[in-house]
């Protein structure tokens, strides 16, 4: 890939970061009530895997780097669930 | 005088080198990430907890700022991954000019966020300083507590990112940093603050979108 | 044996040992052997302060009233026990040491990957120490080495911030080792060395630096919420302002159990190879040896409530954490059983490492078992916060984690210093150690089961006989762990010069001279056999 390709990958990706900012904010404005916290989650999910993958230049590392990569987001996204879940479900006095 | 060779130990090969220095800072970066990590897991818990202490205080929070402050660090994180590929191609002004500009938006972000803790310090939101405190109740005041220690915490992450993208920048210009031969250098900052990046990406939903 | 002193040897003058004599050379070193020797000297200096708190303990405890120490003195000294012996002596020893010095050798490397950052990592470990010494200065802290909160955070009136600050700075000491380790054995192994071929030293080591580098900075951030909830009143862990304890001990066990898998899996590296090196055997088992380093890391890391289960968590979370503690015995279970099997038929010599290695299986079982004593749930309401738990961890912790870095000291010495010491006297230490360990622990299993709880210094009369028969034990201890300093340091000089394979081992460490050259290999090797081909070797005659 030309360098004049490469750096417009990034500025397509910027203006997507953008949008999905300006998407997280006006949902903040709409009735979602408990799904609210579902929705922003997704949309920061989304930023940051474009993030990772074009300006971190996953795309193009190698698969032990990109293990690396995502690794402690599998344990902390793992811990997350559970935490909620057990927050969900717990009895109150528990 | 060291040889080329030499500067090279314990690799080979300048393309092991490389791939050992990304791979490595991804595996630092997965330390921050559980550093930050914890912090995560109790909002999103907080969160489900007490959604309505969550919303109410949020409000307390600059939206605005808020928004601001992440568009100002995404722009960032554009302009060096700019300077990566100027690094990879030799042009240590594009270099230099974008990473001392991003720098400049991360000094932008800490202002920002200066301005906020004021107007927070000066609302009463703040523990054991300032005019008594608006918000009343335990759920509250720790989400307050939350927000405080994340941004903080965040907040030294930034300072620390921006001064490695200073250096980082003001070595390209000197010719310092000789590039494309170290631009990997460049890469392995640049990978620190786009995590500072993606540490904020959560951050923002989760504190001040809970209104 | 002659008491002359030896000169040099050939060996002796190329090797890392000579390359450089100012102490500027040692100080800004790069080279992975010389931080491996400069972290032996400060843990060790960490070993004898952490020893003399227990010193101190186990005095006290000699009689049933308070008349050594005072209360407050009695929390500072097993706080200060138990920070100095996790974090600045075990969890450096065996990866710091022995980690440094041998992993590049192992794979047929020249130095780790980022041989300026290994450098770091030690400078950011004394910083550490220094924070700790100034703590001990001033005073000292009475929370435990747990740091529980509230304690901690509101009612404790020693040192938390620089103890939590000393704490939280050789967190990324160890951190940066982590990280060295696993970019170097990803990308440094020779031509040949695939992982199947790996020594399990080395696999072990991988599985501990990616417990490092995932559960350390966890603790790091639960010692910042202490800060923040001391310094500015943030108060997480504190329910007036909405917070809660729970949430502290839920961080602190989430690295620190874990951690003790960073203090135990490079120990059973160790063993693997003094095990197959003693049997003249190839391991047994090798790939389910490996295997069980990496599940100890993962179930590792989903077993902390096993140390809350009466501290208020919710029943089922506790039943779920009491079985994964079951689960995780199995693959450490494995091991014991695939070292067993190596020795049968090898062809044994009862040298210091090999008898090591035999102290370490045996507590290490005790240990073991007494933890799944402690898994089942009711078990653990009746024996919490007793010294039965101190006895427990100690067996797997001293008995098990310290024996082996003795045991690693005595396998490995002749290669890093190109000295044999006597055998005799390294046969007698370990001996030692192992009497005077059981002496010192057993009792407390004993104890904690008729009631008598850890960190109290006053007790019923009716104990006193156990808790003397243990502080008689600690004494043989202090001179059994004393006793290796004196032959191993009078090697240096009046040893005689080692070969380069004086076990006749198999490993690539056991190919270079003793000590190594700089540049650890004259030409880099490639390796083509599996590991532990003993096949190749001749048979021994006995000596």
């Amino acid at each position: 890939m030309t360098m004049g390709a490469q750096v417009r990958n990034r500025l397509i990706v910027w203006v997507a970061l953008m949008a999905l900012l300006a998407l997280t904010v006006a949902l903040t404005f709409a009735p979602l009530g408990g799904f609210r916290l579902a929705a922003s989650l997704a949309i920061a999910t989304a930023k940051a895997a474009l993030i990772y993958w074009v300006f971190m230049d996953l795309r193009t590392a190698d698969g032990l780097t990109r293990i690396a990569a995502l690794c402690a987001l599998a344990l902390l996204a793992i811990l997350v669930l559970l935490a909620v879940i057990d927050a969900a479900v717990r009895v109150s006095g528990g | 005088m060291s040889t080329a060779a030499e500067r090279l130990e314990p690799f080979d090969l300048r393309s092991q080198k490389r791939r050992a220095d990304r791979f490595g800072m991804f595996v630092f970066l997965a330390s921050e990430i559980m550093l930050f990590g914890p912090l995560f897991v109790a909002m999103a818990v907080y969160r489900v907890l007490h959604p309505q202490a969550a919303a109410e205080t949020a409000r307390h929070l600059n939206l605005w700022l808020g928004a601001a402050n992440t568009a100002l660090l995404l722009t960032s994180s554009l302009l060096v991954a700019l300077a990566v590929l100027a690094g990879q191609n030799g042009r240590r002004r594009g270099v230099a000019a974008c990473l001392l500009t991003a720098a400049l938006l991360g000094v932008a972000f800490l202002v920002v966020k200066g301005v906020e803790y004021q107007a927070e310090y000066v609302e009463g939101l703040m523990p054991k300083i300032g005019p008594p405190s608006p918000i009343a109740g335990r759920a509250p005041t720790l989400f307050m507590s939350l927000y405080f220690v994340s941004t903080a915490l965040h907040a030294v992450h930034v300072t620390v990112g921006a001064l490695l993208l200073a250096g980082t920048g003001v070595g390209a210009w000197s010719r310092r940093l000789p590039l494309p031969k170290r631009a990997m250098t460049v890469e392995v900052v640049g990978l620190y603050w786009h995590l500072v990046d993606v540490i904020w990406v959560f951050l923002f939903p989760l504190l001040y979108l809970a209104r | 044996m002659s008491p002359v002193h030896r000169p040099e040897t050939v060996e002796e003058q190329q090797s890392y040992l000579r390359a450089g004599h100012s102490l500027r050379s040692w100080l800004f070193s790069t080279d992975h052997k010389r931080i491996a020797l400069l972290y032996l000297i400060s843990i060790s200096a960490f070993f004898f302060v952490g020893a003399l708190a227990a010193a101190a303990i186990r005095l006290e405890l000699v009689t049933p009233q308070t008349d050594f120490l005072t209360r407050e003195g009695y929390n500072r000294a097993f706080t200060i026990h138990g920070i100095v012996m996790v974090w600045f002596f075990l969890i450096p020893s065996i990866p710091a040491v022995f980690g440094n010095f041998l992993i590049p050798l192992m794979i047929g490397a020249k130095d780790l990957a980022f041989p300026k950052l290994n450098l770091l990592s030690w400078y950011i470990y004394v910083l550490g120490g220094i924070f700790v010494l100034y703590t001990l200065a001033v005073g000292g802290v009475d929370t435990g080495w747990t740091l529980y909160t509230p304690l901690s955070t509101q009612f404790a009136n020693g040192h938390v911030l620089t103890i939590a600050a000393a704490i939280f700075i050789v967190g990324f000491s160890s951190i940066l080792t982590g990280l060295n380790f696993i970019v170097t054995i990803h990308t440094l192994r020779a031509p040949g060395m695939t992982w199947g071929r790996l020594p399990l030293f080395v696999w072990s080591h991988y599985a501990t630096s990616v417990i490092l580098v995932l559960a350390t900075p966890v603790l790091a951030l639960a010692l910042v919420l202490i800060a923040a909830e001391r310094l500015f009143g943030l108060g997480v862990f504190d329910p007036k302002l909405g917070g809660d304890p729970l949430l502290f001990q839920n961080l602190f066990w989430f690295y620190s159990h874990p951690a003790v898998y960073i203090m135990v899996l490079p120990a059973m590296g160790v063993v693997s190879e003094l095990v197959t090196a003693a049997a003249h055997k190839r391991i047994f088992g090798y790939v389910f040896v490996a295997a069980s380093s990496i599940a100890i890391a993962g179930v590792g890391f989903v077993v902390w409530g096993h140390h809350m289960f009466v501290a208020g968590q919710s029943p089922y979370a506790s039943v779920v954490f009491s079985f994964l503690s079951l689960v995780v015995a199995v693959p450490s279970a494995i091991k014991v059983y695939n070292w067993t099997a190596t020795l049968y038929k090898g062809d044994i010599s009862l040298d210091p490492p090999f008898l090591f290695a035999m102290g370490f299986i045996g507590l290490f079982v005790i240990g073991g078992l007494t933890g799944l004593m402690l898994a089942m749930l009711a078990v653990d309401a009746h024996v919490h916060d007793t010294t039965f738990v101190v006895a427990h961890f100690h067996y797997i912790m001293v008995g098990g984690a310290v024996t082996a870095f003795f045991g690693a000291l005595h396998f490995w010495w002749p290669k890093i210093t190109g000295r044999m010491y006597n055998l005799v006297w390294g046969r007698i230490a370990a001996a030692l150690i192992f009497l005077g360990f059981n002496l010192t622990f057993f009792p407390q299993f004993v104890l904690g089961y008729l009631g008598m709880p850890r960190r109290y210094p006053v007790y019923p009369p009716q104990f006193q006989w156990l808790h003397d028969l243990s502080s008689a034990g600690a004494s043989i201890l202090g001179v059994a762990y004393a006793l290796p300093l004196v032959y191993l340091v009078w090697s240096l000089r009046r040893g005689p010069p080692a070969p380069a394979n004086p076990w006749e081992a198999f490993g690539l460490e056991w190919t270079v001279p003793s000590p190594p050259p700089k540049h650890n290999f004259d030409t880099p090797p490639v390796v083509t056999g599996p590991a532990y081909d003993y096949r190749l070797k001749t048979v021994r005659k006995r000596r």
